[in-house]
């Protein structure tokens, strides 16, 4: 019983704590302490994402609320003391009927826009940039693909990524999670020793795959999630808004170290991210040597 | 089967064995339906305290209890594993199945005996084998397997990125091993259910539990023979060199996504039917009603067997399926949300008019309807690929299944446990034991659960073994209320054993009118032979 009480005691202090820190809810590019609703939203996707959960809330609030009342209805009004004898109703075609029937109703109605928005996801525009990011045991692989890149159609190099004619990758670097006593003011556990940096208001296609086994590539606040499966791979979009720094993490277990792989973007103006693209292909230019050309006879020899 | 003369039922006593013999040798459905129910108090002990290990790493950011990472995995794929497979299989297609639904069609007994024996104890060393794999050796230098229940390859893989050791083999053996279990089991039921029903007791007059396992025992014996060969094919793939899930030898790690969830989710509606089937019981027999639309109650049932069928990728929207795939699986997903519908709301409407009493079985049977529709809802909102996009392996999707199934199938089998306590061991339980059992255990789990919706929101990715600060209040919460939960579990111990230890002999009925199923016709506990002579139904 002690123990139960001291629960109750912390309980309380936690909720008092909760109310308290109710003005620290929204969020941009990061969770933040007793957060009960998405991250904001810094690309078209999300915002469409929050819209559309706002909407689905109210509709499954709405419904557990009913089921709820009717049940607390049932409870008090056709209690045993209140009514003794029981009705010997069992059926009731029209309500049967009824409740099969409005349920399709509320569905179709969450259809529309459900299928508005994932269509919306899939609708690649044509991209300004691309990267590659590869999951790896336990880090991220970046890669740059901004040279000058030939006028590919953006739908037909949409729909066959490998076939379309891939600029070279211009730098590639990694992104591994901050050792707590790095962080400084960044939070632990999200903060990154390189950051990706990708301009304001572009589109920015990313090309995912996993190099060991399957992780998943997430930006929360950008509304992307997709696996980074080995063999395969697997394109998402964003085109973030706001500037702003905004992290993800991996989203699909991957061993060990699954909690310690995040991943953060640094959205900036066109002229800073150019000023960024100069300097990191300075910092993270490709070794000259032919390495690839090795790594693939050394395959060839196994 | 015509064992009808009293004569013989004068020396039953002699004709079936004693002390262990009646157990380790058992062909009675009732005893082997408690021993699967005792198997599954003990799974669910270690379940529970694998989930609180679970809680207690999480109750603070950093590591608190686990120096590896690796081993917090191990814990949340082994509590997978054994509340799954050991505690609420066992329950309720195990224990209340094979006690009740031959009583309930008025059958003397399941069609085979000794199947069904030999069925409960290949559980046994189903188990013991996924206990020694969380002590072998698993991924580099850690014992146990931690890849998630799921096992998705390349993690479960016997690369060097996956678990080398033979943690895995031996989870993929427990697994065959309880899948076959649970395959005879079901030829068992269904048979039984088909051939043996008492005279005048047709299909359309069955009670619903019946139903329930009829439908369940389908699920079973279609899905696990695709998990069996899914983990076949990983278990060749680890020793015997096969390529079917490595991309290096033109496998596909995404195929054995596919069969799977073609498994997995049939399976949690295994997980879930039986407890519809009793908690319509409870509900009418608490009501002192007949069950309100009956049939399509059934069909009902059918309707959620037959689409959970062709719904599996809805567990796979990111993994870079094309959109239109994604757009059926959205819409096929949604269309379980219409049966599931009919019963919630057929469940009421049986209450609706009637006289309730709230005895312990009702109060969990309430409980479930209301904890079952907050699962059925977020489950509409997970079946949305687009939003599914920022929640999928999210808390978020930890909150849903554990509504659905911590709170729903749980809750269904605590219900079911009252119910027909005094029926099977001739003891009434302590009805305020039970009702504090009830409450502590619903303010418990809806403290560990609740806040996983927000922190899933927040966008806290699901098995992660520490956490950014920000999460930290509400994962504070979720781990105070495990605690409480885990409290529950003593007092419902404590309230098996005051029922054993008091002895309050229990009538035939002790619900009354309410109860109409033919269990409530026999004594209780009922003899060995419980139909001497069939039933006759009108």
């Amino acid at each position: 019983m002690l123990l139960g009480s001291r629960f109750a005691c912390r309980l309380l202090a936690v909720f008092a704590a909760t109310f308290s820190a109710a003005p620290a809810f929204a969020s941009m590019g990061q969770p933040s302490p007793w957060q009960i609703n998405f991250q904001d939203a810094a690309t078209p996707i999300m915002e469409q994402i929050h819209s559309f959960n706002t909407f689905i809330n109210i509709i499954i609030v709405a419904i557990t609320l009913f089921v709820l009342v009717l049940l607390a209805i049932c409870v008090i009004r056709f209690s045993e003391k209140r009514n003794p004898v029981p009705s010997k109703t069992t059926h009731n075609t029209l309500l049967e009927v009824a409740w099969s029937v409005v349920p399709v109703l509320i569905l179709v109605v969450i259809a529309i826009p459900s299928f508005r928005l994932l269509y919306a996801q899939y609708d690649f525009p044509k991209a300004d940039l691309t990267i590659k990011v590869t999951g790896l045991q336990w880090f991220w692989k970046i890669e740059y693909q901004t040279a000058e890149a030939p006028a590919a159609d953006p739908s037909a190099a949409a729909a066959t990524p490998a076939q379309a004619a891939a600029p070279q990758p211009d730098f590639e670097f990694d992104v591994r999670i901050l050792p707590k006593e790095q962080v400084g003011d960044q939070p632990y556990l999200l903060a990154v020793d390189n950051v990706a940096v990708v301009p304001v208001g572009k589109v920015v296609r990313v090309q995912v795959t996993g190099g060991d086994v399957i992780h998943a590539f997430a930006v929360p606040s950008f509304g992307v999630k997709i696996d980074a499966v080995p063999g395969r791979l697997n394109e998402t979009w964003f085109r973030a808004d706001r500037e702003g720094i905004y992290y993800g993490q991996c989203s699909e277990l991957c061993g060990k170290d699954h909690a310690f792989m995040p991943i953060a973007f640094r959205v900036v103006s066109e002229p800073e991210y150019q000023a960024w693209l100069a300097q990191a292909r300075q910092q993270f230019a490709m070794n000259p040597e032919p390495r690839t050309v090795a790594d693939a006879s050394v395959a060839l020899g196994r | 089967m015509a064992k009808s003369t009293t004569a013989h039922d004068e020396h039953s006593h002699s004709d079936y064995p004693k002390g262990w013999r009646r157990w380790v040798y058992s062909t009675s459905n009732k005893d082997i339906g408690v021993m699967y129910l005792v198997f599954s108090i003990i799974a669910g002990l270690v379940g529970a305290a694998l989930s609180i290990g679970i809680r207690m790493e999480l109750q603070h950011p950093g590591m608190q209890i686990f120096g590896d990472p690796q081993m917090f995995n191990v814990f949340t794929t082994g509590h997978a594993l054994v509340m799954v497979f050991f505690v609420v299989m066992p329950a309720t297609m195990g224990g209340f199945a094979n006690y009740f639904a031959p009583v309930m069609i008025g059958a003397p007994e399941t069609a085979f005996p000794r199947i069904n024996n030999i069925a409960f104890w290949l559980l046994v060393p189903a188990f013991l084998l996924l206990l020694i794999s969380m002590f072998v050796p698993g991924a580099a230098g850690s014992t146990g397997f931690g890849g998630g229940w799921t096992a998705y390859p390349p993690l479960s893989s016997a690369g060097p990125e996956g678990h080398p050791g033979p943690a895995m083999d031996l989870a993929i053996l427990s697994l065959h091993i309880a899948g076959a279990s649970s395959i005879l089991g079901s030829i068992n039921l269904i048979t039984t259910i088909f051939n043996m029903r008492a005279p005048g007791m047709t299909l359309h007059k069955m009670p619903l539990f019946a139903w329930a396992v009829l439908v369940t025992a389908f699920l079973l014996l279609l899905s696990l023979p695709v998990l069996a060969g899914a983990i076949t094919m990983l278990l060749t793939d680890r020793n015997f060199g096969t390529t079917f899930f490595k991309p290096d030898g033109g496998g596909d790690p995404i195929l054995f996504q596919h069969l799977f969830w073609f498994f997995g989710h049939p399976e949690v509606y295994i997980m879930i039917l039986p407890g519809f089937g009793m908690v319509s019981h409870i509900v009418s027999t608490f009501s002192k009603k007949p069950i309100f639309g009956y049939l399509g109650m059934a069909y009902a049932m059918v309707a959620i067997g037959v689409v959970g069928f062709i719904v599996w990728a809805h567990h796979m929207y990111t993994v870079g399926m094309s959109v239109n795939a994604q757009a059926y699986f959205v819409f096929a997903t949604m269309v379980i949300a219409v049966p599931t519908g009919v019963k919630i709301f057929s469940w009421i409407a049986t209450m609706w008019g009637g006289s309730i009493s709230l005895r312990t079985p009702m109060l969990w049977a309430i409980g479930f309807i209301f904890l079952f529709t907050v699962g059925g809802v977020t489950g509409v909102v997970l079946s949305n690929a687009g939003i599914d996009r920022a929640l999928h392996d999210t808390y978020y999707v930890v909150a849903h299944f554990h509504y659905v199934l911590s709170l729903g199938a749980v809750f269904s089998i605590f219900a079911g446990w009252y119910y027909w306590f005094p029926k099977m061991f001739g003891y009434m339980y302590n009805e305020t034991i039970g009702k504090l059992h009830f409450w502590v255990t619903f303010i418990g789990v809806n403290l560990v659960f609740f806040p996983q919706h927000f922190l899933g929101m927040a966008g806290m990715p699901r098995r992660y073994a520490d956490y950014p600060e920000a999460f930290a209040g509400w994962n504070y919460v979720s781990s105070i209320g495990s605690y409480i939960s885990g409290f529950a579990v003593l007092i419902f111990l404590f309230g098996v054993f005051e029922a054993f230890a008091k002895k309050r002999q229990a009538a035939d009925n002790p619900w009354g009118e309410g109860a109409t199923t033919l269990e409530w016709t026999l004594p209780s506990p009922p003899p060995y032979h419980h139909f001497s002579t069939l039933p006759q139904i009108k």
